[in-house]
């Protein structure tokens, strides 16, 4: 097993919460998130650090379990985007919730490489960014603390229509009401 | 103007029960003190030196009377009768309670208003013209794509995190009376030789810490293109600007580090991939937002009549005649003008009206300007679209409420922040020295032979006040504890901006109104016939307004 360097340096909470916001509903987390400075890799499914991905799928293929991966916030997604469309699950750092760059990479991940898979949002993010979150592309949030996920998905549903064009809605409002 | 429809109403409704919601959990201890400040903030409300204060959008600086009456009700229910005009268009109240701000904001959409991103690190309220529609120099009316924009940057998904405060400012005459090349985003509309509508695009001035006059990234941008290169540029802002310093953090760095050119093609390298997508304006969206901004129903003047009235009368009456030279302008429609109502009378902190004086502007708008009211980044009110026969009527009902202060554009029509009275940011006090200013040159013939003179002052170098484009800025330094205050020289917001000089070191409060009358003699003593003050520091230079101020009292 080869050690895992990258140049990231974000602190990843080790403790892997047991459960997570899917599509809306509570759902039960078996993924590992593996740290960018780990020596081993866990068995299981796992998310390891993008840039250690594409450096290692190869031998990552004959992996235990299932395999995706997570990307910091200063990390731009035109670098991976030839190899990505087939990962299962694509996570997305955010280092503090002030930090908005990982709404533009969930928007270029879908909107521009046509991934369809599961964007997760893990890191310092907040309950009240759901609703923009979603509308970005996220689909899957895996909050650091310990939080009242039910209650959280509320904050998804806090409006019901939107003015801009964006993963959730391709057409602006102006061209669907008026 | 603009009136909601269904979904405009919904959205502002929907946000007023979510930041409830946000208000009560934070109450309750489930959201931090860290992570409630963005979204106070993003609802307009900071928390001050004395009390919380809550920024209240004025989209593009338009209101009707309605929407008036409600901020005085607000302001009588809510704090403490009085609101502050703000140099973005906006209104603030600086005694709000925590608590009952979502009550306020439900009070504001119940007349399509809001605190939408009126603070915080997201795209806030897009200015422009106050004499939009009306200026005889107008290439386009700006005011349409004001609310254009103001929907696509309204709770925009991408870009509510950026590293840094956004604004964005329309220009749409051949004077520029937005300082539009003091924003984040500057557009200019321009027609191309088919007379076809586009943008000049400007990128990156702003003032604060490192004031930039920004520069040019695209000649002609098509209109339709609007919205989808904005995104185009938030995109790269939102991913490249520096988020670990918040003083370089601001756009303006980024392209001052990248250069204007290569940030130039990396918006269109971006712009490439949504160039022609859905958000791509059509003609039909465009009409229907323009259709909101028609023109009243003018009636056919007999212009040399009631010219030859108001001359008459203004031959009668001296205060009338001056507050027609400095507060009412011709419109590009004949036998209409539009007067501003000063807000900046002496012994009141410019911008400053009481809720009484709110309902009487009211008033004045349903009577004289169709119900309409402008405010304006001077901190003023203008209503436009006044019959010229009603002038005179106008001008003593206003001046009965103490709005006919017969000073704009000179050296009482002061750009101020709040300073340290209110601010917990500010190093200085500005409302006293704008105050003692004002008291000092009261003398109405003075000031008029001065003309036109535009004095800032900001609290800190954060300036608020606009103090680097005052043709005489003053900036509130701490040195050791104690307020001292900076004067600078030179600046222009105008279509040729140009940033203040300093002057010299920096002054007691008790010198700052000695020596702007010192600055004052100098120009007298130098000026050529006509010559603005501006003129004649541009044709002198610093050294002999340094030499007056700083020389040795004998």
């Amino acid at each position: 097993m080869p050690q895992l360097h990258s140049d990231l340096n974000s602190e990843l909470n080790s403790e892997q919460p047991k459960q997570y916001l899917k599509d809306g509903i509570v759902t039960d987390n078996h993924w590992q998130l593996v740290e960018a400075n780990s020596e081993t890799l866990p068995s299981g499914d796992i998310l390891v650090p993008i840039a250690y991905w594409q450096a290692n799928h190869q031998q990552l293929a004959g992996h235990s379990g299932k395999v995706g991966v997570w990307i910091d916030s200063h990390e731009e997604i035109e670098a991976f985007s030839d190899s990505i469309a087939a990962l299962p699950v694509i996570a997305i750092n955010f280092p503090k919730f002030a930090d908005g760059r990982g709404f533009s990479t969930a928007r270029l991940l879908c909107e521009r490489y046509g991934y369809i898979g599961e964007i997760r949002a893990i890191g310092q993010f907040m309950r009240d960014q759901l609703f923009m979150m979603q509308r970005c592309g996220f689909n899957a949030f895996q909050f650091d603390s310990d939080i009242d996920l039910a209650a959280a998905s509320k904050s998804l549903n806090d409006f019901s229509d939107s003015y801009q064009v964006a993963v959730d809605q391709p057409e602006p409002l102006f061209k669907r009401h008026r | 103007m603009y009136n909601y429809d269904q979904y405009d109403q919904k959205l502002v409704d929907e946000r007023v029960e979510q930041y409830r919601d946000q208000t009560k959990r934070y109450l309750d201890g489930q959201i931090s003190e860290e992570e409630f400040l963005p979204l106070r903030l993003q609802n307009g409300l900071y928390v001050q030196r004395l009390a919380p204060m809550l920024r209240i959008a004025v989209p593009y600086g338009l209101m009707s009377s309605r929407q008036v009456r409600k901020i005085a009700a607000i302001s009588r229910t809510y704090d403490k009768g009085y609101v502050h005009f703000t140099t973005r268009q906006n209104i603030q109240l600086n005694w709000p309670v925590l608590e009952e701000v979502p009550d306020i904001l439900a009070e504001l959409a119940s007349v399509e208003m809001h605190a939408i991103q009126t603070s915080g690190n997201c795209i806030r309220n897009t200015t422009t013209d106050q004499f939009a529609g009306v200026a005889d120099d107008e290439i386009e009316d700006p005011r349409p794509w004001c609310e254009i924009i103001r929907q696509w940057s309204t709770v925009h998904p991408e870009f509510a995190f950026l590293p840094r405060k956004f604004k964005i400012a329309v220009c749409g005459s051949e004077e520029d009376r937005a300082a539009f090349l003091l924003h984040d985003i500057g557009l200019q509309l321009v027609k191309n030789e088919s007379g076809e509508t586009g943008f000049h695009v400007y990128v990156g001035g702003g003032l604060g810490r490192t004031p930039v006059i920004s520069s040019s990234i695209r000649e002609f941008l098509p209109k339709e293109h609007l919205l989808t290169y904005l995104d185009a540029i938030l995109r790269v802002y939102n991913r490249y600007g520096n988020r670990d310093n918040k003083y370089k953090a601001r756009i303006k760095i980024l392209v001052r580090a990248w250069t204007p050119a290569v940030f130039a093609e990396r918006v269109e390298a971006e712009w490439e991939h949504l160039k022609n997508g859905p958000a791509t304006l059509n003609g039909t969206e465009i009409e229907r937002v323009k259709s909101f901004f028609t023109l009243p129903d003018y009636q056919t003047v007999d212009s040399a009549a009631v010219n030859a009235e108001v001359q008459s009368l203004a031959a009668e009456h001296k205060a009338f005649s001056r507050w027609l030279d400095r507060n009412v302008r011709d419109q590009k429609q004949q036998g209409y003008a539009s007067i501003t109502l000063s807000l900046k009378p002496a012994g009141v902190a410019p911008g400053d009206v009481t809720d009484r004086q709110l309902d009487i502007i009211a008033d004045l708008a349903d009577r004289f300007s169709f119900g309409e009211i402008r405010t304006t980044h001077n901190q003023n009110i203008v209503l436009a679209d006044v019959h010229k026969s009603t002038l005179f009527e106008l001008w003593q009902l206003a001046k009965a409420s103490g709005l006919a202060t017969p000073n704009i554009g000179t050296i009482n029509d002061m750009i101020c922040c709040p300073g340290g009275d209110y601010c917990s940011l500010a190093n200085a006090k500005s409302i006293p020295v704008a105050e003692a200013i004002q008291r000092k040159f009261d003398d109405l013939d003075y000031v008029y032979d001065l003309g036109d003179l535009e004095l800032n002052i900001s609290g800190c170098m954060n300036a608020c006040g606009h103090h680097h484009i005052g043709h005489i800025g003053i900036l509130g330094v701490d040195k050791k504890g104690e307020e001292w205050y900076q004067i600078q020289l030179g600046g222009s917001a105008n279509k040729n901006a140009a940033l203040g000089k300093v002057l010299g070191r920096s002054l007691s409060r008790d010198a700052v109104v000695d020596s702007i009358e010192k600055l004052l003699d100098v120009y007298v003593e130098n000026r050529l016939d006509q010559e603005s003050f501006l003129g004649t520091y541009q044709r002198i230079g610093l050294d002999k307004f340094k030499e007056r101020v700083y020389a040795p009292t004998s």
